[in-house]
Formats: structure tokens, sequence, C-alpha cells
């Protein structure tokens, strides 16, 4: 008997303050006889000192202020366990001010009950709940119309409600399970049926928990694993590079060939690593794994691993999302945010707003900024692009996070993948990538033999401020030292790898500059990967040409240098030097630079 | 997939965003056996490798197979192992045993202020040099941004409010009331400079959970877990004035799963025999916000 598979699920109680959700789960752990021996007692006693009537809720109430203030302030956790399944509750709670704690535990369940008041009705809360769980994407949602004893058990006041809200969900796209007359304090429908509610012929709360079915992992869409890092540890003699994550859907096996996004990078899987047991063929959702390649390629934490014979995520910078924030500050235009989906880290800005939903009654506002606990539609531009899904393809990879001064103050789902200035070399990038021949010798053993690391280095600025005196300078300085640097000119291009195309001031033709840095970052790419340090000087870059070699280019190995006194276009650079500045000096603090990130070594 | 491997598939999850999100990371060891599954599922995560150290905090009165255990598995394991100490409080006989303060007190003293100050560095710390098989004084001991603690979600009330990325503040305090959200395997990992994050891998495991995956991945625990020959062991593993041995016959892993599933202890809390945890109503949680696992 003990050695049947053991099913447990994650369900979340929400609901409007004082609703009586709480009093509901108390109920249904002392039914189904879950609390230790003397758990009741100990706090029936409490109340007793305390000349507090007893309550359900009190059980779970564990903490000295909760108890002050009689309200539950955090998804506490609570094990039960029916005849089939193992539960555990994620008791959210109700209060307006709490609502982040209310996502942490409903995101994790399978199943929701949304506890409406019978004598209160309908509240905000209870529509904006109804809202969240579908938005955290909890498709099995029960409605509970507790406190039936205030209403006389009155089948009128219960179908009043079922009808009231049955039509708010349909309006969201959510169609619920079922609705439940009970009473929390009463014990009416939690466990059994009640003579009390003789008209319901339904489900007791129990049966509807064991009717939900056990959430179905993803398996058969589309590989993608999220790479959480390259691990690779030398002690004792371990030479294995392991791209290790957690599969958020389907499944790969041993030789699959693999395609990294956003680089586009491909390679096959060797093998698939394990501990304490042996190396498993396959593995799929849900996993934690970890897998070898049989082509070095550099990939890093943040990007997606794929399937080469599947559908690509979609890769871009603009992304049009619906979003609900939670932070104390409004999320607003012109602001740096955070933005995480899967491991990817990258920082976002609020491009504009479609429109905010008041979760509560579903009107529309038009609005500069996003409030507390409002819900939005909304476009976000990305930093560089990221790789995802949309929310109707892979749900998993379609979520993400706002992060604001420390804090995950948001989340939201992609539903729209927005064209940005990249994406026509995006497409061009893949396909070079897909056909790319690729030699023996690796990149790592190039890296050892010239004692370096192919990188880029952007010097620009204004003109005339001696970026090409200085590139020069420091192309000999380096050559001198032995290593494999080349020194290109923007103007090397113009008239020979771009002879083809009108110089970039071409009013008509604004797509002529992209052109020329496109080209730009392909012969860059060449030179890199035959393992060079390579010098470019351009005049006046801005970010968006830097991000557009970054497409071509792998952007961990190019470094911006901004020569003179005011950096007069929005670049991120690594390095700002006055023009002023001498040769010797200026080469001396670019060649620091590349040694403090490991580029070349440090004597 | 089995309820089993759920759990282990997200704390290894867990264990890995942590390792690639915090520069000074290290994990609380107490040598039971919830921290004991923990470090065998880092294990797990980094391939049979351990690469942050593992942090003891020693009350000197630790039951000595205790001791024992660690420093033999340390070696074997290849573990960055480091462990600190209240000398003062040991040095001025501030602890139960001596007689001169309660066992509440006693705690505080042992183990809560000298886990924050061998957390912060503040305290010397302790660091096994594996070739010559003996500890010594950590040089400049740094801070710790990331502590990961094996904490369990039903071990006790306050417990269960716990998130699995949980930040301090400067003085190791714990906002209860004030939580980061945390969805969709996103934590907290950004942090304001002088606080720190506990991270709680196993918060979703409950007792039945930990010792039905020792026996699955056949992990010898510490001995004092089993029983010996005299109808007794230890359940919950502490210092030796302040924990009792419960009486069982349990002799083997499946022995201890079969009790804790159908025997005398299904219903009976696994901390009964640790007395600090009866001096008051809220003790422990007073504890907890002090910074005590």
């Amino acid at each position: 008997m003990n050695d049947k598979v053991k099913k447990d699920m994650n369900i979340t109680i929400v609901g409007h303050v004082d609703h009586g959700k709480s009093t509901i789960i108390g109920r249904m752990l002392v039914d189904t006889g879950s609390l230790p021996e003397g758990k009741l007692e100990q706090v029936k006693e409490t109340c007793r000192r305390n000349s507090k009537p007893f309550e359900y809720a009190f059980l779970l109430d564990a903490l000295k202020d909760e108890q002050a203030q009689g309200i539950t302030i955090d998804t506490a956790r609570c094990f039960f366990k029916t005849e089939q399944r193992d539960y555990i509750i994620l008791d959210a709670p109700g209060h307006i001010e709490f609502l982040k704690n209310m996502v942490t535990g409903a995101s994790r369940a399978e199943a929701g009950f949304l506890v409406i008041d019978a004598k209160e009705g309908i509240q905000e809360n209870s529509r904006r709940h109804g809202y969240m769980l579908s938005m955290l994407g909890i498709k099995q949602i029960s409605v509970l119309v507790n406190k039936m004893d205030l209403v006389d058990y009155s089948k009128e006041v219960f179908t009043k409600i079922r009808k009231e809200f049955t039509k708010f969900l349909n309006d969201i796209k959510v169609k619920p399970k079922s609705f439940l007359p009970v009473s929390g304090m009463e014990g009416d429908n939690i466990a059994s049926s009640s003579p009390n509610l003789s008209w319901y012929k339904g489900k007791t709360v129990l049966e509807q928990l064991d009717a939900f079915k056990a959430e179905k992992f993803p398996e058969n869409k589309a590989f993608r694993m999220p790479v959480q890092g390259v691990y690779k540890f030398t002690k004792g003699g371990d030479d294995r590079r392991i791209v290790s994550g957690t599969i958020t859907s389907g499944r790969i096996k041993q030789g699959d060939e693999v395609i990294f996004y956003p680089s586009g990078k491909k390679s096959r899987v060797e093998t698939i690593e394990a501990f304490n047991r042996k190396n498993p063929k396959m593995v799929k959702v849900g996993q934690a794994t970890g897998f070898i390649l049989d082509k070095q390629i550099y990939i890093k934490r943040g990007d997606i691993a794929t399937l080469a014979n599947q559908e690509p995520p979609k890769v871009t910078s603009r992304i049009k999302t619906n979003i609900f924030w939670l932070g104390q500050k409004p999320m607003e235009m012109n602001k740096d945010y955070l933005f995480k989906l899967g491991t990817a880290k990258i920082r976002v800005r609020l491009e504009s707003i479609i429109r905010v939903i008041d979760a509560s009654d579903l009107s529309n506002s038009e609005k500069d900024q996003i409030n507390r606990h409002d819900v939005a539609e909304c476009i976000l531009k990305l930093e560089r692009a990221a790789a995802f899904d949309l929310t109707t393809e892979i749900a998993e990879t379609s979520r993400f996070v706002l992060v604001d001064d420390y804090e995950i103050s948001g989340g939201g789902i992609v539903d729209g993948a927005l064209p940005d200035q990249q994406s026509w070399v995006r497409k061009q990038v893949y396909l070079r990538n897909t056909k790319w021949q690729k030699s023996v010798i690796t990149s790592r053993q190039r890296a050892e033999k010239y004692n370096q690391k192919a990188c880029l280095i952007l010097v620009t600025g204004q003109p005339d401020v001696g970026k090409k005196p200085l590139a020069k300078f420091l192309e000999k300085k380096l050559f001198d030292d032995g290593k494999i640097v080349y020194f290109l000119g923007m103007g090397n291009l113009l008239y020979g790898v771009d002879a083809d195309l009108k110089n970039n001031k071409d009013e008509e033709n604004p797509n002529n500059k992209q052109e020329h840095i496109r080209r730009l970052a392909e012969v860059s790419n060449i030179m890199l990967d035959a393992g060079a340090i390579l010098i470019v000087t351009a005049i006046g870059l801005e970010q968006e040409d830097v991000n557009l070699i970054e497409t071509s280019v792998d952007h961990d190995n190019i470094l911006c240098v901004w020569l003179g006194k005011n950096v007069t276009t929005d670049i991120k650079y690594d390095l700002h030097l006055p023009a002023a500045l001498d040769h010797q000096h200026a080469a001396n603090q670019i060649k620091y630079m590349l040694q403090k990130r490991n580029l070349i070594f440090t004597p | 997939m089995k309820h089993l491997d759920k759990l282990e598939n997200r704390s290894v999850h867990i264990l890995r965003e942590a390792y690639s999100e915090f520069e000074q990371l290290g994990m609380l060891w107490s040598i039971g056996k919830d921290s004991t599954v923990m470090l065998w599922l880092a294990r797990k995560a980094f391939f049979g490798h351990v690469p942050f150290p593992l942090i003891h905090v020693d009350t000197n009165f630790k039951i000595p197979e205790m001791i024992e255990y660690r420093d033999k598995l340390a070696l074997k394991w290849g573990l960055d192992m480091v462990y600190g100490q209240n000398a003062k409080a040991l040095e001025s006989k501030q602890t139960f045993p001596d007689g001169n303060t309660s066992r509440l007190n006693c705690c505080r003293n042992l183990k809560t202020l000298a886990l924050k100050n061998t957390l912060n560095g503040n305290w010397p710390r302790y660091r096994l040099n594996h070739e010559k098989g003996e500890y010594e004084v950590e040089e400049k001991p740094e801070s710790f941004t990331g502590v990961i603690v094996g904490v369990r979600a039903d071990e006790e009330g306050s417990r269960s409010k716990e998130r699995y990325f949980s930040p301090r503040n400067r003085s190791n305090d714990w906002a209860v009331a004030n939580q980061p959200p945390e969805f969709w395997d996103q934590y907290k990992t950004d942090f304001a400079p002088g606080t720190h994050v506990r991270i709680h891998p196993l918060l979703d495991w409950t007792e039945l959970d930990i010792w039905e995956y020792i026996a699955r991945e056949k992990i010898a625990m510490v001995s004092l877990y089993y029983n010996r020959g005299k109808g007794t062991r230890y359940r919950s593993l502490g210092c030796y004035p302040c924990t009792n041995p419960v009486e069982s016959e349990a002799k083997t892993n499946e022995e201890i799963v079969a009790e804790l599933k159908t025997g005398k202890f299904s219903n009976i809390a696994e901390r009964s025999g640790r007395e600090q945890d009866k001096e008051d109503g809220g003790g422990l949680e007073q504890l907890r916000r002090d910074g005590y696992m």
C-alpha cells in the first residue's frame, strides 16, 4: 500500500480580506486529521488565556504579530492529505497591501480556491485575485461561497453571487470548475455534505480538491532550457564543461543538435551528466540537468538552449506585454528597471503604455505610469535582445519579472515580439551561424596558442580627437608585446567592402549607415574567429550601433572606448579617455582594461 | 514526476541560482539530517563538487559523534569546511550547562551570536586544511552575502512563512511582515550593500521526505539517528545538554521511514526532544528573527 506512487498538489486559497480563507484551511486540517497531536488544544489554550474566542484561523497564525493584526500576512504552507493525494496549501492572504504575498503563493499552485463571503458579496479583491490567478497561469479555479451560515444557507444568495461572478470570470476568459456553498466556521460542505445545504447536490471542498487534475508539465512542447551556468570544476582532475539548467519545456536526448539563443550558436549534446546515477540518455521538462557539448562554443548564463529541429524562440529587444505592478513606487517612463526572464537579466525601460486595466472592474484608463496593483498592457524596450516565447505558445518562457531598486516589483507575460532595429541583421546572423563551417581548431586552442582572447576594441568619439593615431599606437604597442592585433579604420571598409553602398550621410537611405555597420561587424566577426585582437575606429557611435555590432559579434568580447572630453551620444562605454591624454598613457589604460577582463594575461 | 524528484529538482535549481548570483556564498551545515541532505543536493547540483564553503557553528556542546562525522565527511568529499564559535561566552561560562543562563539565552550566546559574527567575519573563523587534516585560523574572513540554510516549512510555525530567498538587513533581522514576492522561479537575488540573503532550498521538504530521500540515495547519516542497541535514537540533533533521544527501535533508514509513516511518531512534533522550544511560547520565533536557524 505504501509503495503506491505518492501524488501531491500545490493549491492556493485567495480572496478578499476577512472572507474566511484561513478558517476554511483550519477546518480542512482538523477534518482531515492533519494536525499534530496537541496542536489544536494548544491553540485553544492560547485563546483561552488571551480571552479570545477560538477560531480555526489561529491555527495558521503561528506568528505573534500576525495574531495582533488579525490578518494572515504571508504565504503559509500547510500540509494535509486525502485518500488520493498529499496537498500543500499555500495560504494566500487577502489584505490589499499584501498582493505580493498572494502572488507568491498562487504562482506555485496547480489549482486555486477563490473565497467570497456570502454576506458581503463580491469585493474588489475577489475580482482582482480572479484576474491575477488567470495571469499567473492557474487554469483550475473553483469558487467557494463562504459563511453560508450567516445568510441562512440561502440558495438565492448563492445563485446571485454565482451568476455575477461567472460573468466577470468569463470576461477575462476564465472558466471556473465549480461554485461551492460552504461554511468554514460551521464546517458545512468542507469534508462532508451538510443537511443545512440540502438544496445543494454538488461536490464538497475535499471532493473538488481530489477532482482537480494534476498539472501536466509541457513535455510535448519545444525544448527550452534557460542556462543557469556553464560549470567547469577542475578539482580532482575533472575536465568536464557542463552546460546546466532546469528544463522548462520539452525533452532532449544525447546526440541532439542544440541552438542557443539569443546568439544563435549551434552544437551537439555529447553526454547528459548526472551525479550518483548513470548518465541518462534523455531528460525532460522539470528536470534540473546538465550536458556536455561536442563542440566548444561560447555560451553563458541567460542563454536559452533549444533544439535545432524545433520551432525557435523569438529574439528581439522590443516586446508587447501584460504586466502587474507590485512596487511601492509606480512604474514610470525613462527609468531603468531590470528584466528577468528565465536566467537572463537585462536592463529595460517602459516604451509605451497601451492601456491600464483596473483589475477589480476591468475598466480601462489612459495613464502615463503604472501604479501599485495595476495591471497594464505595455511595450517594453530592452537594452539588448532577449530570447523568449509568446504566452500563447510556451507560457513558461514567456514569463518575466521586473526589478526596481533591488526588489521584484512586477511580473508579466510576453504576448508579442515587435521588430527592433536589429531584427533584419539577426535573421542574417542566424542563417550565417547555421551555415558556418566550423574549423577543427577551437577558439580555446587559439587563445592558448596566441596567449590572448579574441576581442573587438571600438574606439569612438567626436571627429578629430585623435582616434586613429591612438588606435595605431595601441596596435603597435600590443604587436610589440607579441599579440596578434589588427587596426581597422571604418574608412578602410568604405571603398572596398562597402563599395556598392552610398555613403552613410545619404538621407534617403537611412539604412545605409546600418548596412555599413553590419558589414563592419561581419568583418570583425571573422577577425575575432581567427583569434585576433581587433581595433576599430569610428565616429560618434551610438548605443544602437553597438547593439547592431553585438548582434553579429559576442557582446562579451566588445569593449567601447570613448575618446574626448564630452560623451555626446548615448553609448554605454567601458572606458572614457580625455582627448588630451598622451598616447602612451591612453594605450596603457586600454591595455590595463584588457588585463582586468582576462583578455590578455597580466604579467 | 515523482514527489521526491520534484523536490530534488527544485532544490538543485535553487542551489544553482544561489551559486550564480552570490559571490560570497556559504552553506550552513549543522551535521543534522536536513543540512546533510542539502549538502548532498549541492553535490548533485554541481556534479560531485561543492563550490562554496560549508559553515558550522560549534557550540562546544555538540554531541562528539557530530564533530567526528563532520570532519570525516569534509575530508572524504573535499569540502571547504569552516567553523566559528562564541569563544568569549564559552570562556566566561555564560552557558546553560555551566548553570549561568537559561536555555534560550545559551542558544542566543552560542548559536545566534556565534552565527552572526561568524557570517560577517567579525570573529575568527577556522578553516580545514586538507593536507594537514586540521583547522587553521582563516586570514581576513569576509562577510557572506548569501547563506544557504536547510530549514523546512513543516518544522514549526514561523518557518512556514519563509521564502526560498529571504533577505536579512544589516542587523540580521528578518522582516516577516514585508517579504519580497517570489514567483515563476524568480528570486530575490539583488540586494543592497550591507544586507544579505538566506537561501532555503529545503523549504518544501517534510521530515518524511528527508528520510525517504536519505533511504533512496543511500546517504550515510551520523550514527546518532539510529538505534544502536539501546532502544533509543535521536530524531533531531543539537547540543547534548538540551537534546534527548527518543525511544525507538529503528536501526536503518527504511525502519525510520516506516516509523515516521505509520508508527508512533506520525503525530508527534519532530522537535519535541528539543528543550529550548518549551521555555517560552514564541521563543524560537524570537530566536529566528535574531538570526537563529
